[in-house]
């Protein structure tokens, strides 16, 4: 914040800032003069944290800022928002465009958000059997997560895999796993998720033939793969090719779903990583959406109509700590998604402009210690959310820092959910928030903000672009040294851990062993001797000689005839495993590696 | 060639991507003066130790956030002995059980920083423990 030192009076006057870049009204002036300024010469405001650094302006005084380091007034009226605003211009209405207060005209009185919680671990068989106590305990869906190995295309008896198999998630190599994972799991009438990015047009592959072996219609079958590379490259750091043929790998499950599978999300365009990686709420915002504008322009770039695959791109955003300025983030997000897809592509239909969104509550910032106060920390995570509009939600387990969740753990996260469905009463109305001067000018400000990271974006020539350069990854590690730096001077408290701390017993965690690469080896080893290698391999020199080339939209609406993703399907039903199909990738693509910033 | 600056190797082996911890982590020992090579993503064991070996640093950080701890550090150590690099100091920083925390240091580990360690406080504990003849006083 910069101020003009032209202001003597700025510094003496304590109510002076009312007045600054802002309008307010008759009534307002006398209540800072007659109210506001006696009682800040009685009582001064203390800042939150050490007195400090970001806790100071630059008179001296307490300073109030968002997690993100974004300063927050003291008070929002009226004189807040523009001039010219009014509800029709700025607002509008749930279940339309812009879409600020929700995409459903009836907010969740129609349809609660789905509870999907993220699991998997250890070996399919046992993943399977918390899938179903997940279910059975009245979780609406399911969120598959996969171990390091199967997320970077390596079979659980690789070399690499060593010492990571089922740790992190379900080890997942071939078909066969597929099957025992979905077990007595109706697919069509179950919604699954699965975060799998590099290897997700195999996943999928599987996913799609285990349906089709339990009879599922693919024209019926709903889900979401998260197959968003760009926060891969950007945060998470889990690619396997270059940037260039991943995004083309991307483009053909957008062809082949918008054919195929019409009510499958082909991506979860996805800030929450960027989030954990350390960002500002701001920075999760525009890195995403304008992850969700690069996929938009590629899939152009094939040909593909932006209403035929642009209603199947969904997103996936954080719950963090920061309680408004969370929401702000979600209502800011829906209304600039749907400005971009009318605006910037063009789109012509509504269902192409909703911004539908799966939220999880911020693992980072769930510490080790005391970790049953994570409990608190993820219902107020939680509900952030739920006022933001999201689609569906994921609660963290409280003992998120120190292993996989046990199942209490995962049993107390759905009850969360629950609660704040079916108790709190927050889910009767439609954006219960809305217009409220506050959460109006912080949403405002945060479009404001993702627009103008936006036009960076456009300068360096795309997301793809400013990866190679290194360009997000700088802000963000930038932003998340300065918090940590705010958090060791005591500027953001941290209750347990930097404030209010004890000592106190390790609790109990789940432990993975080193069993289920055994398993998992025995099993890779029965399947290659089990099934027919040539067809194997037929079907992967089909898939590298696809990869190879230029994919162009096939005559009569018909697919590239060079998208992978049939032969993916073929290689799948011939039961080559993921480490097989993504090495034949491999080959054809090479590998990625990073210019690594710190 | 006299170098007066504690020089650190932060990796991070294995499959995990999650590099936030290592680089606030190197920007931080950076910050309080240290001399820091940050490896990037994906080192094996022969790697880091080559890395080190290379670099020739005093300390060597390996962040681990996906439980391979117990298959990656043992190999590490075992490369660092046949190297006659013992007096090298090994920190293990991440999300690491309890349960395996005195098995790593057994295999020589100086310390564990788990999940909430202050910055701060590895730095410290590495100006009071970083041993070697080259070590600047």
């Amino acid at each position: 914040m910069e101020k003009k030192p032209s202001k003597p009076q700025v510094a003496e006057d304590p109510v002076a800032e009312v007045f600054e870049n802002r309008h307010p009204s008759a009534a307002e002036k006398t209540w800072a003069e007659n109210t506001l300024a006696p009682t800040l010469e009685k009582a001064p405001e203390h800042a939150i944290g050490s007195p400090t650094g970001i806790n100071v302006d630059e008179h001296g005084r307490a300073r109030f800022t968002t997690i993100s380091g974004v300063p927050i007034r003291r008070l929002y009226t009226l004189a807040d928002l523009p001039e010219d605003w009014s509800e029709e211009k700025y607002l509008g209405y749930p279940g339309q465009a812009p879409y600020t207060r929700g995409i459903h005209a009836t907010g969740y009185r129609g349809k609660l958000f789905t509870m999907r919680q993220f699991s998997g671990f250890a070996s399919p068989e046992e993943t399977n059997q918390r899938y179903k106590y997940l279910l059975e305990h009245g979780g609406g869906g399911l969120s598959v997560a996969f171990d390091l190995p199967t997320l970077m295309g390596y079979d659980s008896d690789h070399p690499a895999s060593e010492g990571e198999v089922g740790k992190c998630g379900v080890a997942i190599d071939s078909l066969e796993d597929m099957e025992i994972l979905f077990g007595g799991i109706d697919l069509e009438k179950t919604t699954v998720s699965m975060t799998i990015n590099s290897p997700a047009s195999v996943l999928w592959a599987m996913y799609l033939v285990v349906a089709e072996k339990q009879g599922a219609d693919w024209q019926k079958i709903s889900g979401t793969i998260q197959n968003d590379i760009l926060k891969e490259y950007i945060a998470q750091k889990e690619y396997i090719y270059p940037p260039a043929p991943s995004m083309r790998l991307v483009i053909d499950t957008f062809e082949f779903g918008s054919k195929f599978t019409p009510r499958f999300n082909t991506i979860s365009i996805s800030g929450y990583h960027i989030r954990e990686a350390g960002s500002t709420a701001l920075q999760e915002l525009a890195f995403t959406l304008y992850d969700g504008v690069e996929y938009v322009e590629w899939a152009r770039r094939r040909g593909l109509d932006v209403d035929d695959f642009g209603p199947r791109l969904s997103f996936f955003f954080n719950a963090h700590n920061d309680f408004f300025e969370e929401i702000a983030k979600y209502r800011a997000a829906r209304k600039i998604w749907a400005q971009v897809m009318k605006e910037r592509f063009g789109a012509k239909h509504a269902r192409t402009w909703l911004m539908r969104f799966h939220t999880q509550t911020a693992g980072v910032s769930l510490p080790a210690q005391q970790p049953m106060n994570n409990i608190a920390r993820v219902a107020l995570q939680a509900l952030a959310a739920v006022l933001g509009g999201t689609q569906s939600l994921h609660c963290d387990s409280y003992d998120e820092a120190l292993a996989l969740p046990t199942e209490e753990a995962a049993r107390i996260a759905l009850r969360t959910q629950q609660i704040i469905a079916y108790e709190s009463g927050v889910t009767h109305t439609v954006d219960p928030l809305g217009g409220s001067y506050f959460l109006e000018a912080l949403t405002l400000e945060m479009e404001k903000g993702a627009f103008d990271y936006f036009g960076k974006l456009d300068a360096m020539g795309g997301m793809v672009k400013a990866i190679e350069r290194g360009y997000p990854q700088k802000e963000i590690a930038e932003a998340s040294y300065q918090y940590q730096r705010a958090a060791e001077a005591k500027e953001k408290v941290i209750v347990g851990v930097n404030e209010f701390v004890v000592e106190e017993e390790a609790p109990h965690i789940l432990y993975i062993g080193e069993g289920v690469a055994l398993q998992q080896s025995a099993k890779l080893k029965a399947l290659r001797a089990r099934r027919s290698n040539d067809g194997v391999r037929h079907a992967l020199d089909a898939l590298k000689k696809a990869a190879a080339q230029d994919p162009k939209l096939g005559a009569n609406a018909a697919i590239s005839p060079a998208n992978t993703m049939p032969y993916i399907v073929d290689a799948v039903r011939a039961y080559a495993t993921v480490g097989e199909i993504s090495e034949a990738l491999r080959e054809v693509y090479g590998t990625y590696t990073e210019v690594s910033i710190t | 060639m006299a170098d007066l600056k504690i020089r650190v190797l932060v990796a991070k082996p294995g499959l995990d991507g999650h590099d936030r911890g290592a680089k606030v982590i190197a920007r931080a020992l950076r910050d309080a003066g240290m001399e820091v090579i940050y490896t990037g993503l994906r080192q094996t064991p022969e790697m880091i130790v080559s890395a080190a070996l290379q670099e020739d640093v005093h300390v060597i950080g390996l962040s681990i956030l996906s439980g391979a701890h117990n298959a990656i550090v043992p190999r590490v150590m075992d490369l660092l002995k046949r190297n006659k690099m013992d007096d090298v100091l090994v920190l293990v920083g991440g999300i690491i059980p309890d349960q395996d925390i005195d098995a790593l240091k057994r295999l020589g580990v100086a310390a564990v920083f788990q999940p909430g360690t202050a910055m701060d406080e590895i730095v410290k504990f590495i100006r009071a423990n970083v041993k070697g003849a080259s070590v600047p006083a």
